[in-house]
């Protein structure tokens, strides 16, 4: 049998609630389980990567370019050594001949181009933060000092900040061969018939502004080596394409690289990447012999932690009078910084196939231009590229319902997949395998109470408050699951999107799981633990999870995507499936029966019609023994599975917002916020809230609160958090959440996926609400983050905007 | 993340402190709650040569009613004095206010004295200062002095004191009977700072304000105070519909608000009028 | 170099340090107290909040040398004899952390909200964490967190052993 197949019989059983775990004999799966991985977490005892102290180690600052963009004219680092406690100091020059150039692993088209990326800069900087030098010195404190006597002399050349003029004939290059980075298009269906004689148009352009992912720990990395082989510690998602990545630029051999995640504090894509600072201290650990660390304050991560977003989206939507949507044509430019970082094409790409959203249509036009600026380049940040798309197509349907004076909701219905139709092949050529919008949408229009909340916008725009309600909505799906292999391989990508688990069964039937996936986070320890207590029959307890060294957990692709569960989780029930059929034989032997005649239950293998069994910790103890085994047996129970998924997974919910904009101050609050998700099947409902929360909180944070700005010589104003206002407690609602489930049809565990999906439906039910408030002040679009400001001036021009107070009786808002 | 090096002396009295910054001169740095000065020595925008920790000098915390007005010893955290049942019974626009300082664990290291020797317009104590009328004392070498606040903050992070002089205690005079106060803070998240901010204290009789006082925060590199509206809005009635918002138009006159990352000047001004015309309405209802 | 004489989770250390070294290097790089750490470097995010005397701190924010003569308790010592504060099993029990980095400041955070408000609502909590920047959770479960270790903080022990060491 195929591991598919396989895979499909493992489906049916859990679905059947026949595989029992733990002695209690409830199922795992499904259980609100609290996580293994809290215990260190809530005591202080974790490792992050900053909390490595080696004998003899040394600190390494970096020197970063205060300019956008110049030529590095002199370097003198003279001063600098005679520091007290610097061991070295380092300039470009002196990693030129070594350090190879950073990794893209996406190069998208024909035309794209791939400017070499020097981990330290050498004759040129193209971005503010740029490491043009280094201090390694005996404490973090000596190190930062002796920057301070590092001279560098540099030309200025022009700054390239803004996307639309990079193109200009005229415009300053960032590289040689000028500041366009590739075309990507993708067309179905006949686009010039959908909009010739469609009796609406919607024309919209939106930003997308620059985001800084701002993972909760900072960057850092620890690098050693022995002599002959090296150790690299990183605060990284993505311990294996790193390791991959790293022996290909430096040339240390792959087999003599280990690369480690330890605890990594949240990452949201940011570290999702192969950075300079990784190839430097490698590169200052093989000259030096001595371990290194580097850690990033805040402000040196604002400045260089990837950025995220940063598109300008113009979407067009032909629809017929009754609403029907013909087609939608969409044209992006996507900034991508200074230089193409691992996925910085691609980004664009995995939103190119979501602009249909959960809409059916004739036809689809997409076209995306990757520009190059002297700024940091942008990379993955949670959900990357589906967001995009779903706050443009979103936004856009909004748009159409006011211009067709029609109720949001009902524009959607009239064009969604029903569920009937699934499976159901988009426009963008992808085959949502299942999905139920009507009920999503049904139970949170009751949870929101949208007939009443209508009454009392109606209400206050009849008294003209100052304070108006407005409603947003927002029904999105997204693609997740990254990813299919050949898939990815007909995006020109560099890699596969199958994921690897192995399942050991030690001698007294505890279980160890090797995951591929790299969790900062997201509780694998706990969802695995779960997934093989249901497999195996053994207690949740006796499950512990392995993960994010190379050495120990030697194959894998991390965690990205939404693929952790989708893709690793499947793998490892895989493996145990293996582990089942090892045991079986050794059950079956033992019980002196045929295997065929061997059934699992509840963690027992029992002969069918008879009361004989095994446990599989009785199987497990004969197997280490091996004395009385089948013959030809390999005395092992032990599986490693790999899993490759022939689609994406498609979750899919409707979110509504309503907020309350006092037209007086622009100010926006939240005054409630309903989400109705459908993730699949669920494996552990706390960490799906969990991460509906936390999704919900950073598209709002998009909508309301973070934008990177940069001045018009590209220095980024937003270095630290002072500027860069992330949204504490006081700053968000309180959020009501539920769930339906539409259990995936492509992978055996029925998950979709859930990382991503808060983020990717929070930003435009957010800005949809602000825009549904104002709109009949003749307000069409507020651009994000739709600050007080913002709102204000768009009143202004509006010229709906009150004077101070003007419709404020005395008694009004105090 | 990480300061230049400096020296460091910890006096254990005024006396002591004052000594100490005579002899350092110049290069000499008061460290009170060190909320805003750590973070900047952190960032390396401030290189001092020696700092002198006033985190001993007991004499200059705690609160104490002095009969026509409340002294408030500099070094008295902002969580002291939000708490000090004599700053809320005689100056509640005090507590009322440094209650929105950062957050309570900023509030528990700051002082009242640091954030007003700090003289950072985008801080809500400076403009409650103006707006109350209080008064600096000030200690050096050479004798005390007291400063008013109408003088004490002479530009963007620039006060009168001097070199050699050590802020010791705020008098904050007490406005006794019926009056009301509020301050109405606008910023983007709860930790930002003011975009504007509005501190008022209105007096009412018979269904009228007869006096009123009103400063701003954020709206120039000094606090301001807004004597416009003070003058406008003497007399007025608090039925009348209008009154207080004609008088809150004049809250931006002979102001020049800065153009930062968070807002831009005419937007200043238009925030400056209707939150002063809230906080108006808010303190005539306290009061 | 100054000598300081300093308590972190019930163990008097004497160090020399230099008069920059700030609260929390001390407690890091110098004591091995890595429960602690450091998320930014304006005070904003709160993750190395610890008490100090008993009161919340952001140990960023404080020199080593402030705290000469004081009493630390870091995430670190608040578990007596293996088991757990209150306010840890409430985080737990709530799935209040994801990542778990701004756990340490958001716990020690919590305690010192409930010294002065053993009861508090939603939005004192909220307020009284504005300090404490999370990205993962959303903050729902950790307001959660927070009100049920109050309400079992108040419960288990009088009032007067509960907030300080």
């Amino acid at each position: 049998m195929t591991e598919q197949l396989d895979a499909g019989v493992v489906a049916r059983q859990i679905k059947e609630g026949d595989l029992l775990g733990g002695p209690g004999g409830g199922r795992e799966v499904g259980r609100a389980r609290r996580r293994k991985e809290d215990a260190r977490l809530v005591t202080g005892r974790t490792q992050w990567t900053d909390n490595i102290q080696l004998p003899g180690m040394l600190y390494v600052a970096f020197l970063r370019s205060p300019m956008a963009h110049a030529r590095i004219t002199r370097v003198d680092t003279s001063a600098a050594r005679t520091q007290p406690g610097v061991v070295a100091v380092y300039s470009g020059q002196d990693f030129a001949a070594e350090q190879g150039s950073l990794p893209c692993a996406w190069p998208v088209s024909e035309d794209i181009v791939i400017p070499d990326h020097p981990p330290m800069a050498v004759t040129e900087v193209r971005y503010v933060g740029e490491a043009v030098a280094c201090v390694v010195a005996t404490d973090r404190y000596k190190a930062a000092d002796a920057l301070d006597a590092i001279e560098i002399d540099y030309e200025p050349l022009d700054a390239v900040t803004d996307m639309t003029a990079a193109l200009d004939e005229g415009s300053p290059k960032v590289h040689e061969a000028g500041n366009k980075a590739f075309t990507w298009k993708f067309a179905q269906g006949d686009i010039d018939a959908a909009f010739r004689d469609a009796a609406v148009v919607i024309d919209r352009t939106y930003v997308q502004q620059r985001l800084i992912p701002s993972a909760m720990e900072p960057r850092a990395v620890v690098a050693q080596t022995d002599g002959d082989s090296f150790t690299l510690h990183s605060a990284t998602q993505i311990p294996h394409v790193l390791r991959v990545m790293l022996a290909l630029t430096t040339g240390i051999p792959e087999h003599k690289l280990r690369v480690i995640a330890p605890d990594v504090g949240g990452g949201f894509g940011s570290k999702l990447q192969v950075t300079a600072e990784e190839v430097l201290c490698l590169l200052i650990t093989r000259r030096l012999g001595k371990p290194v660390k580097w850690t990033e304050s805040r402000s040196e991560g604002n400045l260089t932690v990837h950025h995220g977003r940063d598109q300008l989206q113009r979407i067009s939507v032909a629809a017929d009078a009754d609403g029907r949507i013909r087609g939608v044509k969409v044209d992006l430019l996507a900034d991508m910084g200074a230089y193409l970082m691992l996925v910085t094409p691609g980004v664009p790409l995995l939103g190119a196939f979501m602009y249909s959203g959960i809409y059916k249509m004739d036809a689809y036009d997409f076209t995306c231009t990757g520009v190059f600026t002297t700024k940091m380049p942008t990379d993955a940040y949670r959900g990357a590229g589906r967001p995009e798309a779903t706050f443009a197509i979103e936004r856009a349907v909004d748009e159409l319902a006011a211009e067709l004076g029609m109720d949001p909701i009902e524009l959607r219905r009239r064009n969604w997949i029903r569920h009937s139709e699934f499976p159901y092949t988009t426009i963008c050529g992808l085959t949502y395998d299942s999905g139920n919008y009507e009920a999503a949408t049904d139970r949170a229009l009751a949870l929101f109470g949208y007939d009443k909340l209508r009454a009392e916008q109606a209400d206050r725009r009849e008294r003209d408050d100052p304070v108006q309600l407005g409603i947003g909505v927002s029904t999105y799906t997204e693609m997740c699951g990254l990813a299919p292999s050949r898939v990815l391989g007909s995006l020109a990508y560099g890699a596969g999107g199958w994921e690897h688990a192995g399942v050991r069964v030690l001698p007294t039937g505890k279980v160890e799981v090797v995951t591929g996936t790299s969790p900062h986070g997201q509780g694998h320890e706990t969802a695995w633990s779960q997934i093989v207590a249901d497999a195996l029959g053994v207690p949740f307890e006796d499950v512990a999870v392995i993960h994010g060294d190379t050495s120990s957990s030697h194959k894998g692709m991390d965690t990205y995507g939404s693929r952790s569960l989708v893709v690793g989780g499947v793998a490892v029930v895989q493996a145990c499936e293996k582990v089942k059929e090892n045991a079986k034989q050794v059950a079956a032997h033992l019980l002196e029966a045929s295997p065929d005649d061997i059934e699992f239950s509840r963690g027992e293998f029992r002969v069918r019609g008879t009361g004989a069994s095994r446990t599989i910790q009785e199987i497990a103890l004969a197997t280490f023994a091996a004395h009385n085994l089948p013959d030809g047996f390999e005395p092992r129970l032990d599986a490693d599975a790999t899993f490759d998924p022939d689609n994406f997974s498609f979750p899919h919910g409707t979110h509504l917002c309503a907020v309350e904009v006092d037209t007086e101050t622009g100010a926006t609050k939240i005054r409630s916020y309903v989400a109705v998700d459908d993730v699949g099947s669920v494996v552990n409902p706390l960490i799906v809230e969990g991460q509906v929360h936390g999704g919900i909180a950073q598209g709002i944070a998009q909508a309301l609160f973070e934008e990177a700005v940069h001045d018009a010589d590209g220095n980024l104003l937003t270095t630290t958090m002072a500027d860069y206002l992330l949204p504490s407690a006081a700053d968000l609602p309180d959020y009501t959440t539920d769930r339906t489930e539409t259990p995936a049809t492509t992978n055996p565990l029925g998950v979709k996926g859930v990382g991503e999906a808060g983020t990717i439906a929070s930003t435009p039910a957010v800005v949809n609400a602000i825009v549904d408030a104002l709109r009949p002040r003749g307000v069409q679009d507020v651009a994000m983050p739709c600050t007080p400001e913002r709102v204000w001036r768009v009143l202004d021009q509006a010229g709906t905007a009150p004077r101070a107070g003007a419709q404020t009786t005395e008694g009004g808002p105090a | 993340m990480i300061p230049a090096s400096f020296d460091y002396v910890r006096p254990s009295s005024l006396d002591e402190a004052l000594e100490t910054l005579h002899d350092q001169g110049e290069e000499a740095k008061v460290l009170a709650g060190g909320q805003s000065l750590l973070p900047l020595l952190r960032l390396r925008l401030a290189y001092p040569g020696t700092l002198v920790d006033l985190g001993r000098v007991e004499e200059l915390r705690g609160v104490a009613d002095r009969g026509d007005h409340v002294l408030i010893g500099a070094m008295t955290t902002h969580y002291d004095v939000v708490t000090s049942p004599i700053v809320r019974e005689h100056c509640p626009l005090v507590a009322l206010a440094t209650a929105t300082v950062a957050d309570p664990a900023v509030r528990h290291r700051g002082t009242l004295g640091g954030s007003l020797a700090h003289a950072d317009p985008a801080g809500d104590l400076p403009a409650v200062a103006r707006a109350l009328d209080m008064e600096f004392v000030a200690r050096s070498a050479g004798g005390e002095r007291v400063i008013p606040a109408a003088d004490f903050f002479l530009d963007y992070l620039e006060t009168a004191l001097d070199p050699g002089e050590i802020l010791t205690g705020i008098r904050v005079p007490k406005l006794g009977p019926g009056w009301g106060f509020h301050y109405e803070k606008f910023h983007r998240t709860a930790q930002a700072w003011a975009i504007v901010g509005v501190a008022a204290a209105v007096r009412r009789s018979n269904g009228a304000i007869e006096e009123a006082r009103v400063a701003l925060t954020n709206m120039g590199a000094t606090p301001v105070r807004a004597t416009g509206v003070e003058e406008s809005v003497r007399g007025a009635e608090l039925g009348a519909n209008g009154a207080l918002r004609a008088a809150a138009s004049r809250a931006d006159e002979d102001t020049e608000p800065p153009a930062d990352l968070h807002a831009r000047p005419d937007y200043r001004r238009h925030l400056a009028r209707v939150l002063t015309h809230r906080a108006l309405l808010a303190a005539a209802g306290t009061g | 170099m100054p000598r300081i004489s300093v308590t972190v989770d019930g163990i008097r250390y004497d160090e020399e340090v230099e008069p920059r070294l700030l609260l929390v290097h001390l407690l890091r790089d110098r004591l091995g107290k890595t429960g602690t750490p450091i998320g930014c470097d304006t005070s904003n995010c709160g993750a190395c909040t610890v008490l100090l005397d008993g009161r919340s701190v952001k140990s960023c924010s404080v020199l080593a040398v402030q705290a000469d003569g004081g009493d630390v308790v870091t995430i670190e010592g608040l578990a007596t004899g293996g088991t757990w504060h209150p306010m840890q099993k409430a985080f737990h029990e709530e799935h209040a952390l994801q990542c778990g980095y701004c756990t340490p400041g958001m716990i020690m955070a919590a305690i010192d909200l409930l010294h002065d408000d053993p009861d508090p609502s939603e939005e004192a909590v909220r307020e009284g964490l504005e300090g404490n920047l999370c990205r993962c959770t959303g903050y729902c479960t950790i307001v959660r967190a927070v009100r049920r270790g109050a309400r079992e903080m108040s419960q288990e022990m009088p009032r007067e052993g509960m907030a300080t060491p």
